[in-house]
């Protein structure tokens, strides 16, 4: 909401907004500060589960190791190449937008998402096993006398986890086309870019919490 | 060459964040070679320590936090610290809690089923 | 009242120069605004409506308790009102409370700033918290017996296994931590990013560095509190056994994770009341706030160490030895602050020239109440002393006195002091002070009796008891209709005084020197007519200028 006349006839697509209550300069560190902070309230969400996931996995030790090996390792492994590749990809579209590649940017951005559907999908796949061999959370198979508790346990968590962190990445991917669409449209250029870097600091930390998720979930049998 | 957003002209980190990739590539093979090595209840310990050599990497370079301000690193480091007392606090207790027998609480008794249900 | 969009200076139709209230009074404009004072104003109607809900259900608890045997509530329905009283005092008013609505409207105004950093964000929180309310009252939609009933910490397994509406209280609990956390995270990049030129760290009012100790408070304990609702609520739909003894799981865990957050909510609730009071002592005092880096390090201190502190609500609830002792003495620890900034206070007062008005009235009774508060919760932390308060009416007084005698007297004191601001207009002050009477006695007369059916043992959330208890148990309950009746007053004389009183406020009323009254009342939709430059720290009361002292 700008009551600034003059400025608002000399901008054009490609620039900084103009808002009435701060200079764009300042808008851009803000945004990132904010981003942060955000970014900071995401890790304390999943905190609670790590700290959920490590205190049952000490107490549970054995019986946490044994329901790991029915995990896919090679699957998770491959999950974690991806988004670590679909991290790379999503800083290249940063580094294109800053140097005023704005198509280069939009393929980037769309690799990126690209990564997150692969991601999506493997995760879909292996969900689907577990389901397949009565393993879901909710079924009667599940819940039944059939399985110790330590070990349902571990099951528990994996799915709150690993679901928690599949809607991050949805969240993630829709973010990130939004910037995409925009960056195609023109709305972004050298001399502004903050929604496509802030897009992408939040598509990392998508990828740190997988970072931590795949040992500790696929690789401590 | 152009200029960024903070004024200064920008030139493309391209290489750097090929090269990184490639790091984050080497320690996710590692982890998962580490992981064949029994270190019993270090395994944790040496799993999380290479997946936070990892999340440095993305966190400094991809994330560009080696060029924040130090508020910035405030706020990033600051929910670390407090995972750290919520997992810390928690871990004084529950370890050592004794009932009223003296006798202690944890491990908890095992569940009483012969083995673990067949999977796969 | 047309919709038509006026930007710039000018005059409203009616003559009246331009505010931010009357520069477009389209209810479209009002919907999308993205002003901060407007969103502070939306805030306060909603949370007050909440108040006066959760009130009614301390009423019909208190008429239950006001005599031994059950009157007119069965047991289930009791522990439904403690529950419902519980949940919408905490969530959606007192957590809320002074940040929401009296940090939105102040905050960019203290600073010197046009608005918060994303103004936006401001009105998505906004209709998040509204969210949040409507999902509480669709819980509500189901019979009174189907209520949740676990009480407002939902402690697990009863919660897992109980009747009631527990998953969509937890949801809608989870749904309001969202509008905290984004409110919070605005507020803390606000104070980072849009100081004016000159208002440095060290010139900051006592209320934005309380601001600010709540805003990280608020940024970083909420998300613990909304994974554990969201894995109570995956535990009852899917059966995922994480707190529920019989799936293995650890039901005191479920506590360390709902105190983590629950404990640092409470500063969420009182540290700006602390600003608060910080701001209105000062001024009616005419001397500078005593000790001014004293009372900044005292408020991060509180929101530093009331993160380490959390188990003291779990001494017995089987925790360990080493457990609680260490959480008893670290919780010495938080007192101490919180009693620094007593002293100051008091040390303001000392030797200052007083104007008893209606918000310093409010300020004083806060000291007041919050140092029974503060003490009381000394008792608490001590092991062998908790071991027999512990789920009795002590600590219900205890929390009551802080809660009430501090994050909503501190509310009222915000209300009566920023009202000509807000409104452009002045209010009855000597009604003022009367509603106050009643606030202060009827408080009073209701939770000190409290103390003593502690001590004599009768327990909290219990909807009967013997007969022992009763006498103090009427007094109680005389109190809280009188307190009931002393805060309708008070509210009701601020409306009738907005609606009906044509008695305009100037633009600094009470003489502050804080930047919020530089600005005409109400102010304009940008806040300040002249770009703002600060050159003086905010509490040179008392110290000569031309024409005599400030």
């Amino acid at each position: 909401m700008s009551h600034s006349d003059s400025a608002h006839s000399d901008w054009k697509l490609g620039d900084p907004p103009i808002v009435h209550h701060m200079d764009s300069h300042t808008a851009y560190d803000a945004a990132r500060l904010g981003m942060w902070l955000f970014l900071a309230t995401e890790i304390l969400l999943f905190g609670g589960l790590f700290a959920a996931y490590l205190f049952y996995h000490w107490m549970y030790f054995a019986e946490f190791h044994h329901a790991s090996k029915s995990l896919n390792w090679q699957l998770g492994g491959l999950n974690t190449i991806v988004l670590l590749f679909s991290s790379y990809l999503a800083v290249m579209a940063v580094d294109s937008v800053k140097l005023g590649k704005s198509e280069k940017a939009y393929k980037y951005l769309m690799a990126t998402i690209g990564c997150g559907f692969i991601f999506l999908i493997i995760k879909a796949f292996e969900y689907h096993a577990k389901y397949s061999h009565g393993l879901f959370p909710g079924m009667d198979t599940f819940n039944s006398e059939a399985h110790q508790v330590e070990y349902k346990m571990f099951f528990g968590l994996y799915f709150c986890m690993t679901a928690l962190h599949a809607f991050h990445v949805i969240l993630g991917m829709g973010l990130l086309l939004w910037a995409a669409l925009k960056v195609r449209a023109g709305h972004f250029s050298s001399k502004y870019y903050t929604p496509v870097e802030v897009g992408a600091l939040y598509w990392h930390l998508v990828d740190l919490i997988w970072i931590y998720l795949f040992p500790l979930l696929y690789l401590v049998g | 060459m152009s200029h960024s957003q903070t004024g200064s002209t920008y030139h493309s980190h391209g290489a750097l964040y090929l090269k990184v990739f490639w790091a984050l590539l080497a320690l996710t093979v590692i982890t998962v070679a580490v992981s064949r090595v029994d270190f019993g209840t270090w395994n944790i310990v040496v799993a999380m320590v290479i997946a936070s050599i990892k999340a440095l990497m993305v966190a400094l370079i991809f994330m560009h936090l080696s060029h924040e301000d130090k508020v910035t690193w405030l706020y990033a480091i600051f929910p670390l610290i407090l995972m750290g007392v919520l997992i810390g606090l928690v871990f004084l207790d529950n370890p050592y809690r004794v009932n009223p027998d003296g006798s202690w609480e944890y491990p908890l008794p095992k569940s009483t089923e012969a083995a673990p249900a067949a999977h796969h | 009242m047309s919709g038509q969009h006026n930007s710039g200076q000018g005059e409203a139709s009616t003559g009246e120069p331009k505010n931010y209230l009357n520069w477009d009074t389209s209810i479209w404009g009002w919907l999308t605004t993205v002003d901060h004072k407007r969103i502070a104003l939306m805030y306060l109607f909603s949370i007050l409506i909440f108040f006066f809900v959760g009130g009614l259900a301390a009423l019909i608890m208190r008429t239950e308790l006001m005599h031994a045997g059950g009157q007119f509530l069965t047991p289930q329905q009791y522990n439904v009102m403690f529950t419902l009283h519980g949940a919408l005092m905490i969530f959606l008013f007192v957590v809320p409370g002074i940040p929401a609505t009296m940090g939105n409207f102040l905050l960019p105004l203290m600073i010197g700033a046009k608005d918060v950093a994303f103004p936006k964000l401001n009105l998505i929180s906004y209709y998040i918290y509204v969210a949040g309310a409507l999902i509480a009252c669709f819980a509500l939609m189901n019979p009174l017996d189907q209520w949740a009933d676990t009480g407002w910490t939902f402690y697990a397994p009863y919660s897992i296994e109980s009747g009631g509406s527990v998953v969509l209280m937890t949801f809608a609990a989870f749904v309001l931590g969202f509008s905290s956390i984004l409110t919070g995270l605005n507020f803390v990049v606000t104070i980072h990013k849009l100081r004016a030129p000159g208002m440095t760290w060290d010139r900051l009012p006592v209320f934005v560095w309380a601001t600010y100790a709540t805003a990280v408070i608020q940024t970083l304990a909420t998300p613990v509190v909304g994974i554990t609702l969201l894995l109570l609520i995956m535990e009852r739909l899917f059966g995922v056994g994480v707190f529920d003894p019989k799936l293995g799981g650890d039901p005191v865990l479920y506590e360390h994770f709902f105190w983590f957050y629950s404990h640092p909510v409470v500063y969420i609730m009182v540290l700006p009341a602390f600003g608060v009071v910080g701001e209105i002592i000062p001024v009616f005092s005419r001397k500078p706030i005593f000790g001014y880096k004293a009372v900044v390090y005292a408020s991060i201190a509180i929101a530093a160490v009331g993160f380490l502190v959390w188990a003291h609500h779990m001494f017995v609830a089987g925790i360990s030895d080493y457990s609680a002792i260490y959480f008893s003495v670290i919780t010495f620890g938080v007192a101490i602050p919180t009693a620094v900034k007593v002293f100051n206070w008091v040390s303001t007062m000392y030797k200052g020239s007083i104007r008893f008005t209606t918000p310093m009235l409010y300020a004083m009774g806060f000291v007041f109440l919050f140092m029974i508060a503060g003490t009381t919760g000394i008792y608490l932390a001590v092991l062998a002393v908790d071991v027999y308060y512990h789920d009795t009416y002590f600590v219900v007084a205890h929390f009551h006195y802080t809660i009430q005698g501090g994050a909503v007297i501190g509310l009222m004191a915000a209300l009566y002091f920023w009202f000509p601001k807000m409104t452009g207009k002045m209010y009855n002050d000597t009604v003022g002070k009367i509603a106050w009477v009643f606030v202060f006695v009827g408080f009073n007369l209701t939770f000190l009796p409290q103390f003593k059916l502690g001590m004599m043992g009768m327990p909290r959330r219990y909807f009967d008891y013997l007969p022992e208890f009763e006498s103090l148990h009427t007094v109680s309950t005389y109190g809280a209709f009188l307190n009931a009746f002393g805060y309708t007053f008070a509210l009701v004389n601020l409306l009738y005084a907005w609606i009906f009183s044509k008695r305009k406020a100037s633009e600094n009323p009470w003489e502050s020197l804080s930047l919020e009254w530089k600005t005409p009342s109400p102010p304009p939709h940008d806040n300040f007519t002249e770009p703002v430059i600060v050159t003086e720290w905010t509490y040179g009361y008392g110290t000569p200028v031309e024409g005599g002292k400030h």
